[in-house]
């Protein structure tokens, strides 16, 4: 495993213009295509994430979003027949050349699911377990799981109960344990796979709260059916439609500002404004 | 409406036409639905009753009255008075020179010479000498419940000089003792323990080998015909009839591996009389017999884990391995335990693998290891039940009895091992 050059990407190649803060981007795809046997399932998107700030992706089912999320951190390697052609560039490397280690690249570029996936183990293990099992070796791993339970906004609610199995929480905790867990390991950006589409409102809230606080530090890409949610939480939106061949492709990305109130395609407006989907 | 009477039938309003269609066949699913019961019902009967008249037969035959004819009285060994039990050692084994043929002296003075014996073990020898008990007649328990007086006069009118005695022919000396050509002194102690020997060996051979396999196939192979054919071959494997794993053993263990399989590899046996017909060649033959058993059912229970847990795994950058040992085993563990079990009480219970890779009938001895040879229990249940004497038919369902009781125990120890494991969080 060769360690990431800590050099910023070269901004050369821009379809889609993001003014992101400093002229800087966390993550970026270029012509990426993702193929799940002969099944183009995405389509020539070029997206360039901006640092520390929220990105959302929306659009109807099955057009994509959740492929293109997935292919940040290299969890389609894991959907035995899926391929891709071109590239996601993140620390000025492709991720998916061959000197690149997967397993470096989830550990720097965490996820959290649709569905909260707590491990069937105490609380504290669950925090404890990806930051140990990537050799964590900073100060104790007390204070980084309290740090890490706190930065989820749940410390307060579990502090007494740490030894106690996780999935004795409700949805909403769970949901926040599981980004406790992706915080533990340090990542530079979290990508979120509906992370609120099985909870309540009230816990949807938390965690969108929650995403705001940690967009000081991360950098935050979401995919999400609720429109709402995009256009409370989210810095930028993108927005996602399959085309006549049913392959996903970019109809639109910008500001989430712009996206909702003007959008530049007519396709996005009828999203948006729920003539279809 | 309804059959059932708890049920108030509905208010019909004015029935529209549309829901004529689906008038008058709710009674008919009703009914279909007790049919179903019922059939379900009586195939759990039915179960049951062969359950229970398995287990009759083997207790009736375990217990019961049994007509006991010394060829000496022990009344008739007294000397002044004293009874034969009380007795000193220099007396009983005066008693033996005189009753017990100068051959079979010297045999024994030759065993253990007569002044190292305790009295306690001359009191033995004379018991089986001299006195000589003999079974004339056994009855089985229910008969000996229920008609105790027919038998105490058949026995006072056929066998004056016999005594009734109530006897369970499982006891401790049955499970202790050596094997013995007489009814009375025979035990399952080697069967019993060339079983454990066996069992132990079978499966600290297949379960490693079992679910590494299912791992590999779960977990690590990709999509191709040659693990497609791996595949359709293990499950085929599965119902294999035993035998032909037999002769597998008897190919492969036993004659080609056999400077393996007997020991002489490792200098414990002579090369020129080496016999693989030892515990490991039937250790290896059932573990190969089980192996399929193993593989599928720990495949499945690693199938079961849900793709969750395997992706918030490899979401924090676990890799294949740590997944595998941290989320994938751990979760799976009740699953392949329970195959496991089911491949133990297979392993167990077989006998004509065990035949033809040749086990031996009779061992008086105890197996000393993997190169020893052996006898299992259900070869010697076999070899009882074929014997012509009556009295061994009560001795192979006392050793039935045994070999149950086993089978529970491993069992209850896995089942055990597996809750301890499957502590849910």
């Amino acid at each position: 495993m060769t360690d990431f050059p800590l050099t910023q990407s070269e901004s050369s190649h821009s379809a889609s213009p993001v003014p992101a803060a400093n002229g800087e981007y966390a993550i970026e795809t270029r012509g990426l295509n993702v193929y799940y046997g002969n099944f183009r399932a995405v389509r020539d998107i070029d997206l360039k994430i901006a640092s520390r700030k929220i990105t959302a992706f929306i659009g109807p089912s099955g057009c994509g979003k959740s492929t293109v999320l997935r292919a940040f951190n290299r969890m389609n390697d894991l959907v035995r027949g899926s391929w891709m052609e071109g590239q996601v560039v993140f620390h000025g490397r492709n991720i998916y050349e061959s000197d690149i280690d997967a397993v470096e690249v989830r550990r720097r570029i965490g996820m959290v699911f649709q569905k909260p996936n707590p491990f069937p183990k105490s609380i504290y293990e669950n925090v404890a377990w990806g930051a140990r099992i990537n050799g964590y070796n900073g100060d104790d791993m007390d204070a980084l799981v309290e740090r890490s339970l706190q930065q989820a906004a749940l410390w307060d609610e579990v502090k007494d109960k740490l030894q106690q199995s996780a999935l004795a929480l409700s949805g909403g905790q769970q949901q926040r344990l599981c980004i406790a867990r992706a915080i533990a390991i340090k990542p530079e950006i979290i990508l979120m796979d509906e992370p609120c589409s099985s909870l309540d409102p009230i816990a949807t809230l938390k965690i969108e709260d929650l995403m705001h606080d940690l967009a000081q530090i991360y950098t935050i890409i979401i995919v999400t059916h609720n429109m709402q949610q995009a256009a409370r939480v989210a810095d930028f939106t993108a927005f996602f439609m399959i085309d006549e061949n049913r392959a996903g492709t970019l109809i639109e990305y910008g500001p989430t500002q712009r996206i909702f109130t003007n959008p530049e395609d007519n396709r996005t407006e009828s999203y948006i404004t729920g003539r279809f989907g | 409406m309804s059959t059932d009477p708890n049920l108030a039938p509905m208010p019909e309003t004015t029935p529209a036409p549309d829901r004529q269609e689906f008038a008058g066949n709710l009674s008919r699913r009703h009914r279909a639905a007790k049919i179903w019961r019922v059939v379900f019902q009586a195939s759990t009967v039915v179960g049951i009753v062969v359950l229970l008249t398995l287990l009759y037969n083997i207790v009736t035959e375990s217990f019961g009255l049994v007509a006991v004819q010394n060829e000496v009285e022990p009344a008739a060994l007294a000397i002044g008075g004293v009874p034969m039990e009380d007795l000193s050692k220099e007396q009983l084994v005066e008693i033996l020179k005189g009753k017990v043929s100068a051959g079979i002296m010297r045999r024994l003075e030759r065993d253990e010479p007569f002044a190292q014996r305790s009295r306690e073990g001359v009191l033995t020898l004379v018991k089986e000498r001299v006195v000589n008990p003999e079974i004339v007649k056994s009855w089985p328990l229910t008969e000996s419940l229920l008609k105790r007086g027919a038998i105490e006069e058949e026995v006072r009118q056929n066998h004056p000089k016999a005594r009734l005695e109530f006897k369970s022919w499982l006891n401790w000396n049955f499970l202790v003792s050596p094997q013995s050509s007489e009814a009375l002194l025979t035990g399952v102690r080697a069967a019993f323990l060339g079983s454990l020997w066996m069992i132990a060996i079978t499966m600290l051979i297949a379960f490693p080998v079992g679910v590494g396999a299912a791992i590999y196939l779960e977990e690590y192979y990709s999509d191709n015909w040659l693990t497609r054919l791996i595949q359709t071959n293990i499950n085929n494997l599965a119902g294999v009839p035993s035998i032909i794993y037999g002769m597998l053993g008897l190919a492969i263990f036993v004659r080609a591996l056999e400077i393996l399989t007997s020991g002489a590899l490792f200098g414990l046996t002579d090369a020129t009389t080496a016999n693989g017909r030892t515990i490991l060649s039937a250790s290896l033959t059932m573990a190969l017999l089980v192996l399929p058993v193993i593989i599928i059912n720990a495949q499945e229970a690693i199938r079961a884990v849900p793709g969750s847990l395997r992706q918030a795994s490899y979401g924090l950058g676990a890799t294949q391995w740590q997944t595998i040992w941290h989320h994938v085993l751990p979760n799976a563990l009740p699953g392949i335990l329970t195959g496991t079990i089911l491949a133990m009480s297979r392993a167990i219970g077989e006998t004509a693998p065990l035949v033809v890779v040749g086990a031996s009938t009779y061992v008086a001895f105890d197996p000393s290891g993997p190169f020893s040879k052996f006898t299992a229990l259900p070869i010697q249940i076999y070899q009882w039940t074929s014997r012509p004497q009556e009295e061994f038919r009560n001795i192979a369902a006392a050793a039935m009895i045994v070999l149950l009781i086993m089978l529970l125990a491993l069992n209850a120890a896995a089942v055990l091992l597996r809750n301890r494991y499957a502590r849910r969080w």
